[in-house]
């Protein structure tokens, strides 16, 4: 369970986070929407160690991730940023191999080589294991970097616009992919989007944000509406359910 | 347990002979050591070899302990900016080595300086020099952003702050005084004082196996910041062990030979070029070993072949900066 508590953070005198409380369910999907400058990101970061608040408390099964042993947390949670510049000139197979720097210390084992096989296949890698970062789309980067997030293999994965910069095919493909980690490795997945059709169609929880705050959270059933559509983003949105989805239009 | 790759996978790292395993990079690159190190003993012998052997021997071994200290230093030092460019030479380094020189002359004066146990005046030299050093690193690094615009503009002023301080140390200094510190203010390999070796040996082998130890973690190091915390990488720590390494191999080297700026640029590019791996269990070797292959073979060429004397420095620095200017420019390219 991931708890959130009275967590503050300031860029200068521009208050980014005012005091935000958030309890996370166990598993499944949860997304985190909001109009641009809400604090989605911010929020991420700090709950995955990679900021430090100003104020307030992040707990993961209870242990604080600012002051827990980092080492320990790289086996509970993962994290992935939107921009990930790696300037080395590596092979996606080492890159996924990574993922187990933190059981194996980089010397890898029997078990960590299966690790890495499993991740690759579980991305439909395999083909493209001894090409270099550099040489793949940008979809299959994206892909190579969260199979390294999954190879290690932690019940919290935590992602920053996993869709940015992706077309159509390749946002479903990671969506669908992310469900499935979710419902068959029981992993519990956090993640930024700015899609909030996506948000409605493959998320369990929707936490929207505004402004710094947690304005709503609930199911994409109760969140899905006109009103707080409009309270959120200020623009008017039709919601319609499509295979029994609510999926917002705006676009006219 | 097999490692991080198998053989071949990542070879094709390197644009020279993508055929050639790293490991096997390595074998060559000990037999391009040894070639240079027969050359540098063997060539030209006058005297009888009882005599020659080994007092090119106390040569070679000073020549291959500060090649190793300055690529070893080099390397650690750009991975840890995660830039190829920047040396810690090129960071004011060689500047603070001089003011020290003459801030130390100038307080001392000439006979006691002259004077002064060459051990105890080492060890305070490399002393001061780690701790000045880690203290503008710790800086640099842990209190600023490392933001490598910021880290070059400080090089440069920090540099020129010290050669001016330090010239106007040298115009209040008497001529004599003067003297005897132009002769410490140049690279020399060939001035290496013989006693110091066995402690200079000591403290490099020490932290060379500490480095050993941490090379997966500085194969992560250099994944950058995020990914490092995300794969529980104690990044603070490291990096501060890290600048106390460093420091204390530059200081090291720099004691005994004096300000070589370009020569750890050189040979870590060249490792990067053709090691064959990104990975710092090849990094590391290769680069050691091209530096201990350079700097005694062009001194046999130049000491034996060509009878130039002492101007090995000279040459590795023309070279090495002209590879600067390259590299800067190819950057200004991307």
């Amino acid at each position: 369970m991931i708890q959130v508590t009275s967590v503050t953070k300031h860029y200068g005198d521009t208050p980014v986070l005012r005091s935000v409380s958030l309890t996370l369910p166990n598993e499944g999907v949860t997304a985190l929407i909001g109009p641009n400058g809400a604090g989605k990101s911010t929020l991420l970061g700090i709950m995955s160690r990679l900021q430090k608040p100003d104020s307030g408390q992040v707990l993961i099964d209870n242990l604080d991730v600012h002051s827990t042993d980092n080492a320990l947390l790289a086996r509970k949670l993962a994290i992935l940023r939107q921009d990930n510049p790696i300037s080395l000139r590596l092979t996606v197979f080492e890159l996924v191999a990574f993922g187990r720097y933190p059981y194996s210390q980089g010397r890898l084992t029997d078990e960590d080589t299966n690790q890495i096989n499993q991740a690759l296949g579980y991305l439909n890698l395999h083909s493209l294991q001894h090409r270099f970062l550099d040489e793949l789309s940008g979809g299959q980067r994206q892909r190579a970097c969260i199979a390294m997030v999954l190879c290690q293999n932690t019940d919290y994965l935590l992602l920053d616009e996993p869709l940015n910069n992706l077309d159509m095919k390749h946002a479903v493909d990671i969506m669908k992919l992310l469900r499935r980690a979710a419902d068959e490795l029981g992993k519990h997945i956090v993640l930024v989007l700015h899609d909030i059709n996506f948000a409605s169609c493959y998320a369990d929880t929707i936490v929207a944000m505004d402004q710094g705050s947690i304005a709503h959270q609930g199911t994409p059933d109760e969140l899905m509406t006109p009103a707080i559509m409009r309270d959120l983003y200020g623009i008017e949105m039709s919601i319609q359910r499509i295979q029994n989805k609510p999926v917002g239009f705006y676009h006219l | 347990m097999s490692e991080l790759n198998t053989s071949g996978m990542d070879a094709a790292a390197s644009p020279f002979w993508p055929r050639v395993t790293p490991g096997q990079r390595l074998v060559l690159a000990v037999l391009f050591v040894a070639i240079a190190m027969l050359g540098f003993m063997t060539l030209n012998v006058r005297a009888g070899w009882a005599f020659t052997l080994p007092f090119r021997a106390e040569k070679v071994a000073a020549m291959a302990l500060v090649g190793f200290a300055i690529a070893l230093s080099t390397v650690l030092f750009q991975t840890l900016t995660h830039n190829r460019i920047l040396t810690p030479g090129i960071m004011g380094f060689d500047a603070l080595y001089m003011l020290l020189q003459s801030i130390l002359l100038l307080t001392l004066g000439r006979l006691f300086y002259s004077q002064l146990n060459p051990h105890i005046k080492w060890l305070c030299e490399v002393m001061l020099m780690t701790g000045a050093l880690c203290g503008l690193y710790y800086w640099l690094f842990l209190r600023q952003k490392r933001d490598l615009h910021v880290l070059i503009l400080v090089g440069i002023i920090f540099g020129t702050l010290f050669r001016s301080v330090n010239s106007l140390i040298t115009r209040m200094m008497d001529p004599a005084d003067f003297d005897v510190l132009q002769d410490v203010m140049f690279a020399s390999f060939n001035r290496i004082d013989s006693p110091l070796l066995g402690i200079a040996a000591f403290l490099v082998a020490v932290i060379s196996a500490w480095v050993w130890r941490q090379r997966f973690q500085l194969d992560v190091l250099l994944l950058g910041d995020a990914p490092a915390i995300n794969l529980g990488l104690n990044q603070k720590r490291l990096t501060l062990q890290l600048l106390v390494a460093i420091a204390v191999l530059v200081s090291v080297s720099t004691a005994l030979v004096g300000p070589v700026t370009f020569f750890g640029l050189l040979v870590a590019n060249l490792a990067y070029a053709i090691a064959g791996s990104h990975q710092h269990r090849f990094i590391l070797p290769m680069a050691t070993l091209l530096a201990v292959a350079t700097l005694i073979g062009g001194q046999a060429v130049l000491e034996h072949l060509l009878h130039f004397g002492t101007s090995l420095s000279i040459v590795v620095e023309f070279v090495g900066g002209l590879f600067f200017l390259w590299l800067v420019i190819q950057q200004g390219r991307r």
